[in-house]
């Protein structure tokens, strides 16, 4: 066995090695160990890469003395190795967006901590790729559920707190349905190994045995791992959990977290159930048409959204939908979209959430829809980055998400009964996504001077009054809090965490407050009244984020204008599955 | 009559306080320990007002109920649907289950020949008298690995969520240390001075003897951590924080982990390359046998330990 062949496994080791390390190492280093990990990691894919392409064929990994019934395995095929490499340079472009807001937002003492996540997120990603057996890709899920929920609430606010425990109860839900999922599937196929689990259902399917636990087990593990990774009913805890965790968090868990489940998924199909078997049932119906909802419904509430981080993450679930719709075309030429569109949008959706960092920077960190008016001047690179992303969200020509808008299309054209729903789903979804991104780039194109017309007249300060109301509110919460310890009802109530659940509250309700009354005149005089100042934010501000934003855009470029050979790459992939 | 030792010395005696307490004429504890009670939980009127306040701005502001239609709607199905929800998925669930291939059958498909090697070949390819360990230890010690590295992340997750780290909070906790409960109470910690070493002693046995017997590193390690948590309520912070830190919880378990994953990249890089592995097996039946098991069972111990130690801390006090 060639030694490249060893790096898989030495990549997953090295990042579950480094997560404890990281727990005993201090912040600063814990940061480089992190980023370095990630390097190493990203370059170790690289080599498998190079040498998994020429072979043509995907080669397992023993892990340990007995083989594969009997003991676990990994299994490196070229679109394995492709998406290690992929998810390993969109984790270190994240990390390098984020390292500012990291040090301001995550006390002091628990910066360790963050790396302990993201590293042991890292390495559970990469074992939901290589993996080749249901139940490591179980226990590996474990891992990936309990990082996100501690990358959620690292920065210790109470909307995140809020957040992160709709996270774990939804999560925890689409665990228990995966688990119960893979019971079932063991007990009638008596395996856990994917390829044996694959012989056993074709024989099954082709006997007509246990045709109910096969459908069952199979929708509890879509359904499972539709939950995790946010397909529309189930996306209730996404806004939160992306819209107020701190920037590499909701970076990460948008581009990579959810992707790691539907990358997963796919395995499901492709190799564990056998993707004839997934077309004969009715399942994949089930995950189109909610697809298809989702694209809508998706960015119908993004539209409606008043904050610029939430509303990119409702955007994420119209993109999450795209790719169960693709799923849901059970064609080969679909789950290529899919996996195409998985690439674009975790290079797009990241790109976004950096870009919109950087505007608020630029606008006195504040988040909110009417104080970005006019950043994309105070700070070009980011308003550069926000357009370069947006358009390809709504699917411009040169960008990522054109490529795979027009992959959905082409699956679609030549499919019996889903071809008409799905070109009409992708055109008003694109018009749905051009409203509220082209609205927003407006936005930040419109010069300050525009809204001067309109300041200081008198409906801003009933506003400035609803302000303040805000702020008592949460202090009447954070003080309730307050006598509920000296009851001494628990003393895990922490002071710190009451207090941020009031601070927290307080601007929560301050937003909706405004959200609910302000007309976009009343917000410009709001801008104001609160008297936040807009600043010019050059490029050498933050090297790291500017540095990341430009990768970000370069990586959307490669997307767009190289798609060929990735496409080529990702069918051969496909292929390799079976 | 006469009494050989004077009625003051008789008085301390054993015998004479044994009778007494068993006619019920002294209570032996009264004096000695002293046990708070608890405050009955009364509302003031004025937080009693705040809460219906902020209960009202909730409704009012937050959910704005009154222009907020889908919070509306959501309120009047949501106990309806839940209900209707449940007895479908168990309706969908019991009938897939009567689906299933009959539990306990010889000729089930999970009666295979994965199982079989296992039990058949278990002991002579581990070394392992316990199957089981052999199982998850030997022949799938990956998915343990990983299992192992749940249990530490939830702990670093509860860490991030309830670690306090402040001056003026570190003062509050030493305030709040042992409010709710009595101050050396001379019958917990007399009972913890009985079965602690024990407890600790029935532990570690478990963990060694996991490739021996019925037990393991997590039943071994919840055992340990059951023994440290008794003892902490018995004798308090300022005891156990003398050899148990958050600092020490952290490198105790990195240091477990770190033997773990080098232990086993070991044991994985030369099975993946067909190399012989130079760990002997030992004989069956031995304290020292079946290669790594034993190793793993002490690592997977510690960090199982740690972990419901800290657990309890975390949720009791926010730091140590």
């Amino acid at each position: 066995m060639a030694f490249v062949q060893n790096f898989p496994f030495l990549s997953i080791i090295l990042s579950l090695f480094s997560g404890p390390l990281c727990a005993v190492l201090d912040g600063k280093w814990a940061r480089r160990v992190n980023g370095a990990v990630i390097a190493i990691i990203g370059i170790l894919s690289v080599f498998v890469l190079k040498n998994v392409i020429p072979a043509g064929q995907p080669y397992v990994y023993r892990m340990g003395h007995f083989s594969a019934p009997w003991g676990n395995e990994i299994r490196v095929g070229v679109l394995e190795a492709f998406m290690a490499c992929f998810f390993c340079v969109i984790m270190l472009l994240c990390m390098m967006g984020g390292i500012r807001e990291r040090e301001t937002e995550i006390e002091e003492s628990k910066q360790n901590l963050y790396y302990v996540m993201v590293n042991l997120l890292l390495c559970s990603l990469l074992a939901l790729i290589y993996t080749n057996d249901l139940f490591t890709a179980y226990v590996f899920v474990e891992i990936n559920t309990i990082s996100a929920c501690g990358l959620i609430m690292i920065r210790q606010t109470g909307r995140t707190f809020e957040a992160a425990t709709r996270y774990m109860i939804m999560s925890l839900l689409g665990s228990g349905l995966l688990l119960l999922g893979i019971c079932y599937l063991y007990a009638v196929t008596g395996h856990l190994l994917m390829s044996n689990i694959r012989e056993q259902v074709q024989l099954l399917a082709a006997g007509g045995q246990h045709h109910i636990s096969l459908m069952v087990a199979l929708g509890l593990m879509s359904v499972g791992l539709a939950i995790k990774s946010a397909l529309y009913p189930f996306h209730a805890w996404l806004p939160d959990a992306y819209g107020y965790s701190t920037l590499s968090s909701s970076a990460i868990l948008s581009s990579l977290v959810s992707k790691g489940y539907i990358f997963l998924l796919i395995k499901i199909f492709c190799r564990v159930i056998g993707f004839d078997v997934v077309t004969e049932s009715k399942v994949v119906n089930v995950l189109f048409v909610f697809g298809i909802i989702g694209m809508i419904m998706g960015s119908w509430s993004a539209i409606k959204e008043k904050n610029l981080r939430r509303m990119i993450a409702f955007s994420s679930v119209a993109q999450i939908g795209y790719i169960y719709m693709g799923l849901g075309l059970a064609t080969e030429a679909g789950i290529v979209a899919s996996i195409y569109h998985v690439l674009s949008h975790a290079a797009t959706k990241s790109l976004l959430f950096v870009a919109a960092s950087g505007l608020s920077d630029a606008s006195g960190g504040s988040d909110r829809y009417a104080d970005i008016t006019g950043a994309g001047f105070r700070n070009k690179l980011a308003g550069t980055a926000f357009l370069v992303g947006s358009l390809s969200m709504v699917g411009m020509p040169m960008f990522s998400g054109f490529i795979s808008k027009l992959f959905f299309a082409q699956a679609a054209v030549g499919h019996a009964h889903k071809m008409l729903p799905t070109v009409i789903a992708l055109a008003i979804s694109t018009i749905l996504n051009a409203v509220y991104f082209m609205k927003t780039v407006i936005r930040i194109y419109t010069p300050m001077g525009a809204y001067d017309a309109v300041k200081g007249d008198g409906t801003g300060k009933a506003d400035g009054i609803g302000k303040t109301d805000g702020t008592g509110k949460a202090d009447g919460i954070g003080k309730t809090d307050g006598t509920g310890k000296a009851d001494g009802i628990g003393k895990a109530d922490g002071t710190g965490k009451a207090d941020g659940i009031g601070k927290r509250d307080g601007t929560g309700k301050t937003d909706r407050a405004e959200e609910n009354g302000a007309g976009s005149e009343r917000s410009a005089s709001d801008w104001q009244e609160v008297g936040r100042t807009g600043r010019q934010v050059v490029i050498w501000e933050q090297p790291a984020k500017s540095a990341a934003l430009i990768c970000f855009i370069l990586l959307n470029l490669i997307l767009g204008l190289n798609s060929d050979p990735i496409m080529r790459l990702i069918q051969g992939g496909i292929e390799m599955f079976d | 009559m006469s009494r050989k030792i004077p009625e003051e010395k008789y008085q301390k005696t054993f015998s004479c306080q044994f009778r007494r307490w068993l006619e019920g004429a002294k209570d032996p504890f009264a004096g000695e320990v002293e046990m708070q009670k608890q405050a009955a939980f009364a509302e003031s009127q004025e937080a009693r007002e705040r809460r219906e306040q902020d209960e009202k701005l909730l409704n009012t502001k937050v959910y704005d109920l009154e222009n907020n239609f889908e919070v509306r709607i959501f309120r009047r199905f949501y106990k309806v649907f839940s209900v209707l929800f449940c007895i479908f998925l168990v309706a969908m669930l019991l009938v897939a289950v009567s689906d299933l291939p009959v539990f306990g059958h010889a000729e089930n498909p999970v009666n295979n020949e994965v199982a079989e090697r296992y039990i058949e070949k278990g002991l002579e390819e581990t070394g392992a008298v316990n199957i089981v360990t052999g199982m998850i230890l030997d022949y799938r010690a990956f998915d343990t690995l990983g299992e192992s590295h749940v249990l530490f992340i939830a702990t670093c997750t509860v860490l991030i969520l309830l670690r306090r780290d402040g001056e003026k909070e570190q003062a509050l906790d030493e305030d709040n240390d042992r409010i709710h409960e009595p101050k050396d109470d001379v019958i917990l910690q007399t009972a913890a001075r009985i079965l602690v070493p024990p407890i600790f002693l029935f532990g570690i046995y478990i963990i060694l003897a996991g490739h021996l017997g019925p037990g393991g590193g997590f039943s071994g390690g919840a055992v340990i951590g059951a023994g440290l948590i008794l003892y902490l309520n018995a004798f308090g912070f300022a005891r156990t924080e003398r050899f148990f830190t958050a600092r020490t919880y952290r490198r105790m378990s990195f240091c477990a982990l770190a033997c773990y994953s080098l232990a086993k990249s070991y044991s994985f890089y030369t099975g993946a390359n067909h190399i012989e592995s130079v760990i002997p097996l030992g004989t069956p039946g031995a304290i020292l046998s079946s290669g790594l098991i034993l190793v793993l069972n002490i690592c997977v111990g510690v960090v199982v330990a740690g972990t419901m130690y800290t657990f309890y801390v975390m949720f009791r006090k926010g730091g140590y």
